[in-house]
């Protein structure tokens, strides 16, 4: 789970990018740079989940 | 490879600038004192050590090849051409300052700023890994910051590269803006302590199985709230040097930008002192300091752009988020940052990115621009600037947080970053370096008891 989010982090970037050299049009640009952060989120999510400390590890 | 014409200064700016430079090692002794405080007595003599540690190595990596991936505008890049638009990824200057005149040229002052906020980047980690980051492990990850993911995205924002050059090449706005470095020495510090924070693990005792997080108060709110005077001195000549030398803005402007920096940080304090008065009945100290910074770090971006009223709403929500996102990261996320580093650096910083975008006025152009696209509406802010900045947050969370972390996990295997149980028992003073910070204090026995 930890490696999927980091590549998902990775992936959104990558779509933001994409955004700003493939897209001209502003709306257009500015809708997928915004996708790429909701992908970014995901994966900040995944990564934040990997990371809980299991119950049995506490204390 | 290629240059673009790069900034010259009068002397007076000069002069300027070399006085706000040397303020800045302020801001680096009150973060220091600040994560001090924040730890526990038992591992204040090792953190501050470490401080000193991380600071000499940051600056002799930044010497040896920090700079030379980070170079500055004007000077050369190594650059990619995709669709027609150059992409300058990295600088290519010499090692060791070689080919640089150190004579008060822009280039030389940005090397002098660098070498002073290297450090600063490098110490934010540190509060974050108090009472179980081992020296030698601090020291590793301290020179993977200062030699790769510092000059890297610096090289980006302020060396002419992809980012600041999103203006140019995409129309948007001026380009990615950040005069005083609250992406590329705040977040990356934040960020760089998030993952540190995640390969260590908790402190012993933290979390409970229950579900419970008992609080480990720090150990000195004086050295906290000291640490937090010094801090505004020194990021009165970070915003000030970074805006004249990364933003071209003229010496005359840092009064604005000293009000700002002022009016933002204490917005933001006042604020955290509200909601922590509001939902604990008491105002709590280490929080409202975490607030007074977190404006500080948030106005690292905004400063020489906004005005003052707005400042202060900016550092009224830098304040509210950081005091929550302290307490959300402690108890929901599970991430043990006994100074506070993520939310107040990372999120700060992250927020202050997004403020320049959202209120930022401009009334002509910016160092890093050289569009004839760009367009400024009669108010003075640019179009597509919130794109741009907007892009520079996808940048930091999609290619540095996985970099740092990736650095620093593959240093964790070769060099062991948590000290043993045995060493947190002890505390990291007495078991790292021999001797505490307060020998003659009594100790209290349950100090010692394991967790």
């Amino acid at each position: 789970m930890k490696f999927l989010g980091f590549m998902l982090l990775l992936a959104g970037w990558l779509l933001v990018l994409a955004a700003i050299v493939l897209l001209p049009a502003p709306a257009l640009r500015f809708g997928f740079v915004l996708a790429g952060i909701g992908v970014e989120a995901l994966g900040l999510t995944l990564t934040i989940r990997s990371h809980l400390i299991p119950r049995e590890e506490k204390g | 490879m290629m240059s673009l014409s790069g900034p010259g200064l009068s002397e007076t700016a000069t002069a300027a600038c070399i006085f706000f430079i040397f303020l800045v090692p302020m801001a680096a002794a009150g973060l220091t004192l600040i994560s001090a405080g924040l730890g526990r007595s038992r591992s204040a003599s090792h953190l501050m050590m470490s401080s000193l540690a991380a600071l000499s190595i940051a600056g002799l990596v930044y010497f040896v090849c920090g700079f030379a991936w980070q170079g500055y505008i004007g000077r050369p890049g190594h650059v990619l051409v995709l669709s027609g638009s150059s992409w300058n990824w990295i600088g290519s200057e010499h090692f060791f300052f070689r080919g640089l005149a150190l004579d008060g040229t822009p280039a030389s002052l940005a090397a002098l700023l660098q070498i002073f906020s290297v450090g600063l980047a490098a110490l934010i980690p540190l509060g974050s890994g108090a009472d179980r980051w081992r020296l030698r492990a601090i020291c590793a990850s301290t020179m993977v910051l200062a030699g790769c993911t510092y000059p890297v995205f610096a090289h980006w924002i302020w060396g002419g590269g992809w980012l600041a050059q999103l203006g140019a090449n995409y129309g948007l706005g001026h380009g990615f803006v950040d005069p005083g470095g609250a992406s590329s020495i705040q977040v990356i510090g934040g960020l760089t302590a998030l993952a540190v924070t995640w390969i260590l693990g908790p402190r012993r005792g933290k979390y409970s199985p229950d579900g419970m997080a008992p609080a480990i108060p720090g150990h000195s709110s004086i050295i906290i709230l000291f640490g937090c005077m010094l801090a505004l001195v020194g990021w009165l000549g970070l915003n000030s040097a970074g805006s004249i030398l990364f933003t071209g803005g003229e010496t005359s402007r840092t009064v604005l930008i000293g009000i700002n920096t002022m009016l933002t940080a204490a917005a933001a304090a006042l604020t955290a002192a509200l909601v922590t008065g509001i939902r604990f009945g008491k105002p709590d100290a280490s929080l409202t300091a975490n607030g007074w910074i977190g404006g500080l770090v948030a106005s690292s971006a905004t400063c020489a752009f906004v005005a003052p009223a707005e400042a202060v709403v900016i550092g009224s929500i830098a304040g509210a988020v950081i005091t929550l996102a302290v307490e959300w990261f402690e108890l929901r996320l599970e991430v043990d940052d006994p100074g506070g580093a993520v939310s107040v650096h990372a999120i700060g910083g992250l927020w202050g990115i997004l403020a320049l975008g959202i209120f930022a006025r401009f009334h002509g152009p910016v160092l890093n621009v050289a569009s004839d696209s760009l367009r400024i509406s009669p108010e003075g802010s640019a179009s597509g600037q919130l794109l741009a900045q907007l892009v520079g947050v996808a940048t930091l969370l999609g290619f540095i947080l996985p970099l740092t972390y990736g650095l620093n996990w593959a240093l964790n295997r070769f060099c062991q970053f948590r000290v043993s149980a045995e060493g947190e028992r002890q505390g990291m003073d007495l078991y790292e370096l021999g001797a505490g910070a307060y020998p003659e204090f009594v100790t209290h026995t349950d100090e010692f008891l394991p967790r």
